[in-house]
Parts: C-alpha cells; structure tokens; sequence
C-alpha cells in the first residue's frame, strides 16, 4: 500500500533524486519540537544502549569462542558422548545464540521502539 | 569409487538448463516491471520482509561457503566449523548497528547515506572508490571460483565457464535489474539450502539419523583430532583480526547493503536481517554434516585426489548417495549460487558507477531518469565485461585469499565512514574521504605485505607485516583516520544537518 501510495505521488523526473528532500530546510516547527522532546531523546540513548549489550554480548559470544579455543584446547577438545566433542555443541551453540541475540532485538524493536517511534512520529508530521 | 565429476552427465545438464531457463523466464517478466532507477536499484522498493531475507541469504552464501566449507570439513575436520561460525556473526551486528538507518537515510547506495550531510561530490567518489574496490575483488575469487568449478563438474573449458557465468549474469542484471537480481537471489537460496538438507539428511540416514554416530566414524576413520580445533586458530591474533574482517566486512559489501532498499520501511529491513540470519544460520549450522559426512563416507584421499582444496567432498557425497542424478542436481546448484552472487556483485558495481559517480558526482544531481537508466546499463555491461576479462586473466591463479581481501577492505574501508556517519555529529567530509581511502588502501598493503602473497606467492622467506588478516589493523586506524581527520577540520553545515537528519534516521520520516 505504501509503496503504491509513493510510487504515484512521485515526480517521475530526476532532479528530485538529489538526497536532501524539503523538509531538511524548512524544518516545520514541530519538527523542532519533537527534536528537542525528552521522548525522542531517551528512545535513541534507549535503541543505542540495547544495540551496544547486544553487540557486546556478540562480541563475548564470538571472540570468546575464539579466545577459548586458542586458551583452552583441552576443554573444546573434551569427548562429551562417544566421539561428540564439547568444541562441537560450542560451535553450533554459537550459531544459535547469534541467531537468538538477532531475535531479541527485533522483538524489542517491534514491541517497544515501533509504537514510540509511531507516536513521535505523529506528532512531528501533524500540520 | 568411480565418479562421473568432469564429464557433462544428462542430469547435470538438464538441470543446468532448468535453472537457467527458470531465472531467464523469471528475468523476462522482471524486464518489463524495470522502467524508473527505483526499480532498476531498489526493485520498487517492493520485496516482502521474507523474500528479502532469502535473497539477502542467495546473495551472501557463495559457492565459496557451500563448497568450501564443506570441503574445509571433510579435510580439516573442526577447524572448518570454526570457520563457518565466523560467517555468520556478522549478521547480528548488521542488525544492530547499520541495518535501520541505513534503510531511512539512504536511497540505492550505502554512499548515499555516508553523504546524506556531507559535501556530495568528495565523499561519492571516496565511497564509490572503496565500494568497487571491494567488489572487484570480491567478483574477481567468485570468477576464478567459476571457471575452476565448472570445468571440474562439467569438464567445460575455463574460458568457457568464465564466458558462460558473465554472460548468463549480464542478461539478469542488464534486463531485470533489481528485481530479476531479487528472484535470481530467492531461487538460488531455495535450491541451495533444499539441495543442502537433502543431502544432510541422505548422510545421516547412513547413521541411523545419529550426528554422534557421524562424528564416532570420523573418528574411527582419521582419529579424534579431526573433531578437536587444529592449526586455524594456533595465532589468537590472527583468528580474531579473521573474525573482525568476517563480521564488520558483512557490514560494509556494497552488494548486501543494497538490498536493505529494496524494502519498504526500517521495521521490514529488520524482519529481513532475522530472516536471513535464520536461513545462514541454519545453512552453516548443516553443512559441517556434509562435510564431515564426506570424510567418512568418501574418504579425504579420494577428495583430494581430485580436487586438492577439498572443494569436490560435497558434490563426491552427493554422487555417492544419491547417484549421479543428485549430482548433476548439486552441480547446477553451485552454479546458481555462483550465477545469483555475481549479478547481486555486479548491480552493486553499477549502482556505484551509476548513481555515485555518474549522477552525484558528475552531475551534481542533475540528471534525467532517462539518463540514468542507460548510464546504469552501461555501467552494467562494462562492470561484467571487467568480470570476465579478470576472470580469464587470473586463470590458474591462487586467488582463494581475495575473498578474504574485499572483507578487510569493506571492513576497513566502507564500514568505519558508515558507522561514524551514522552516529557522530562531528563526523565532516574530510573525515569520510580520509578514512574510507586510508582503511581501504591499508588492508590492501597489509595483505600484499602479509605472509599470505608475500611468502606464499611472492616467495619471500620472511613476511613484513606477521598476520595474514589485516583487519585487527586496518579496521582501528579507518576510525582512527576518519576521527583525527573530522576533529581537525569544521563543518559546520553537516554538524547542523546532523541535528535534522536525527528525524529521519531514528523515526524514519522523509526516507525514501
């Protein structure tokens, strides 16, 4: 719908491809408003605070694999069933927790970060 | 065992022909939706959340992941799962620190959003410089890879092979854009990642469904030490400066970052990323099965006798338990995972010509749709013609480290100016020249300088620089550069559209 919406109200010319569109300069004065708000201010500390534990939490689940396989041969090198090493489930445990930091982001972002972000929205576009 | 690798089977014929007509098919209804620039780059803007992580998925994991992976397993045991985690974790980190914004400032190119506030011309080139740098390596290893997999599934001539991908790809692109790319990128990750369980599942049939049992024969086979870490990370240095340039390189290939404007909005950019990290994720999660599989099944002698790097042990599985019409399957697989990656390589490299130098940098801006739509074909064919020529030119030569090259530099290069861009008001124009040039030709001169070229191909005794992977270096002083460079410049313009740019970037208001 959005798309559609877009597609249409756009001029089919090229000039307007230069980046910065009206609303860069002539900035209406809610625009300043919602700025300068104390909403918008804690939502973006708040979306970078999550991104950066999560990238840290990356980093520890990553480069720690890496730290521990050159530190600790013995550990990742340990039978945990039959000929199945620890280094194994590790490795694969690496896979699924990337994938689960990947998750708990956008469940965040979608229940949290989406509806304060529509809000403020709103109020910014409101003429 | 006997194999039919090298000689063109019916199977791997029909096959290839199947998909190759398909995605033509696919490329022809895509042709006729390819009118304006949007869809030319950005396929309208149009492709579902779903669509887009499988295509994301079809663009990433190259031939290089599938084959190589697998046969890095089957000759090297865990070391190569090793290798595998570190191609996926880059994904998170795309999530959280590049994906939403990049999706709300940009347009087509990761340089619009590097010179959303800064002075157009300066930085189009600088980022235009480090994009095609990028891809030029990149395309170069998937070239070679070409020619050298072809030639030893189909037995086809090399040249041929080379001839044979660039033209195939040239058709998708120069025709279909955006969304052909996109469709060419979708039926390659179905294929590929169907093609890939199948044969997981045919070699844990052989062990009553039994991973354990698996690794128990790979043991009996080749010892314990195929499953404990060997010589990968003997350097913690080295391991860690890999897994740097594998994870923040994600973050800066041009190809990739292109496909976040295909859809609408942050909130579906995101629900690509989580889609795609599913669908890598799962892929590099079986694929040591394959691998492991092939060892005890096939054996590494017979691996390596015909293909010394390992990168026959899935095919040589797959000839082994599912005959030679699975293998005929596989082979045309790989080569539509090297088909889809080379045109997502090559719509990048256009978009850069095209849309960066061409548009913004030579004409400010002020350029017909028109225009820019025969500039991009153009751009097009002469990106795939370079693609071929270097093809055929490195024939023979070991070019398995050019992957790893256009990672450091995207890593060191695209990535420092994105990310600084993003986040830091002060972040100027000479910030952004500086560091993507400095970080791009650094990883370049390290890696000559590594032992990687110069010992193992310039066969020096000693290497200048000790780590094989630049990144651990390069990456720190592309941020360092852009910093010193940003703090003892102003401007004051870009520090005041920094402020208004907030708006678009973190609610999405005015994005494209």
């Amino acid at each position: 719908m959005k798309f559609v919406a877009s597609a249409a109200g756009r001029p089919r010319n090229s000039a307007f491809s230069i980046q910065h569109s009206a609303f860069l300069y002539d900035s209406p004065v809610q625009n300043r408003a919602v700025l300068d708000s104390v909403e918008f201010r804690d939502l973006v500390a708040r979306r970078w605070r999550i991104s950066l534990a999560l990238t840290a939490l990356l980093f520890i689940l990553y480069y720690g694999y890496i730290i521990l396989i050159a530190t600790n041969r013995q550990l990742v090198s340990r039978p945990v069933s039959g000929a199945t090493t620890t280094g194994i489930l590790i490795a694969a445990g690496v896979i699924a927790g990337a994938w689960v930091l990947t998750a708990a982001y956008v469940v965040w972002a979608n229940r949290h970060y989406d509806p304060a972000a529509a809000q403020l929205r709103a109020r910014a576009e409101k003429r | 065992m006997q194999t039919s690798l090298g000689s063109p089977t019916l199977s791997a014929i029909v096959s290839f022909l199947v998909i190759v007509a398909a995605t033509l098919v696919v490329t022809y209804w895509a042709a006729r939706r390819t009118r304006s620039t949007r869809e030319f780059y950005a396929a309208g803007r149009s492709i579902k959340p779903f669509q887009n992580g499988l295509a994301l998925a079809g663009d990433y994991m190259s031939a290089a992941s599938f084959l190589g992976i697998a046969g890095l397993v089957a000759l090297r045991g865990y070391d190569g799962m090793i290798y595998a985690t570190g191609w996926l974790v880059g994904w998170p980190a795309l999530m959280f620190l590049i994906a939403e914004p990049l999706r709300n400032l940009g347009k087509f190119t990761f340089a619009d959003v590097v010179a959303f506030r800064l002075r157009q011309v300066p930085v189009r080139i600088a980022a235009a410089f480090g994009g095609i740098l990028t891809l030029i390596f990149y395309v170069l290893a998937q070239m070679v890879g070409a020619g050298n997999l072809i030639t030893l599934m189909f037995g086809l001539r090399y040249e041929w092979a080379v001839i044979i991908v660039g033209g195939v790809m040239l058709a998708y692109v120069l025709f279909g854009g955006m969304i052909a790319t996109t469709w060419v990128q979708i039926i390659k990750a179905i294929l590929l990642l169907f093609g890939v369980t199948l044969l997981t599942l045919l070699v844990l049939a052989k062990f009553q469904f039994s991973p354990g049992q698996l690794y128990a024969a790979v043991a009996g086979r080749y010892g314990q030490a195929a499953l404990e870490p060997g010589g990968l990370v003997s350097d913690p240095v080295d391991a860690i400066s890999l897994g740097l340039a594998l994870m923040f390189g994600l973050l800066g290939l041009p190809h990739i970052l292109m496909r976040f404007y295909t859809v609408p909005d942050a909130r579906a950019a995101r629900s690509s990323v989580l889609y795609a990290t599913g669908f890598i994720g799962y892929f590099y999660l079986i694929i040591p099965i394959v691998g492991f599989g092939a060892s005890a099944l096939v054996g590494r002698e017979i691996i390596r006798k015909v293909d010394s790097g390992g990168n026959m042990a899935a095919p040589l599985v797959a000839e082994l338990l599912g005959g030679t019409p699975f293998l005929g399957f596989i082979a045309a697989v790989a080569f539509a995972t090297i088909l889809a990656v080379v045109a997502g390589l090559t719509l990048a490299g256009a978009s850069a010509l095209s849309h960066d130098i061409f548009t913004h940098a030579i004409r400010k801006g002020h350029a017909t749709e028109y225009e820019q739509i025969r500039v991009a074909r153009l751009a097009t064919v002469a990106f795939g013609l370079v693609a071929v020529v270097l093809g055929i030119l490195f024939k023979g030569q070991n070019v398995a480290f050019m992957v790893g090259l256009a990672f450091a530099i995207a890593a060191s290069g695209n990535f420092p100016a994105l990310l600084l861009s993003i986040v830091w008001a002060r972040f100027n124009t000479a910030g952004a020249v500086c560091s993507i040039v400095t970080g791009a030709l650094l990883a370049v001169v390290l890696i000559v300088l590594s032992p990687t070229i110069w010992v193992d191909l310039l066969h020096h005794p000693a290497a200048i620089f000790p780590l094989r992977n630049p990144a651990i270096v390069s990456m720190p002083v592309g941020f360092l550069t852009g910093i010193i460079a940003s703090l003892a410049t102003r401007e004051p313009e870009a520090e005041a559209r920094f402020h208004d740019e907030k708006l678009r970037t973190y609610l999405g208001i005015g994005a494209e």
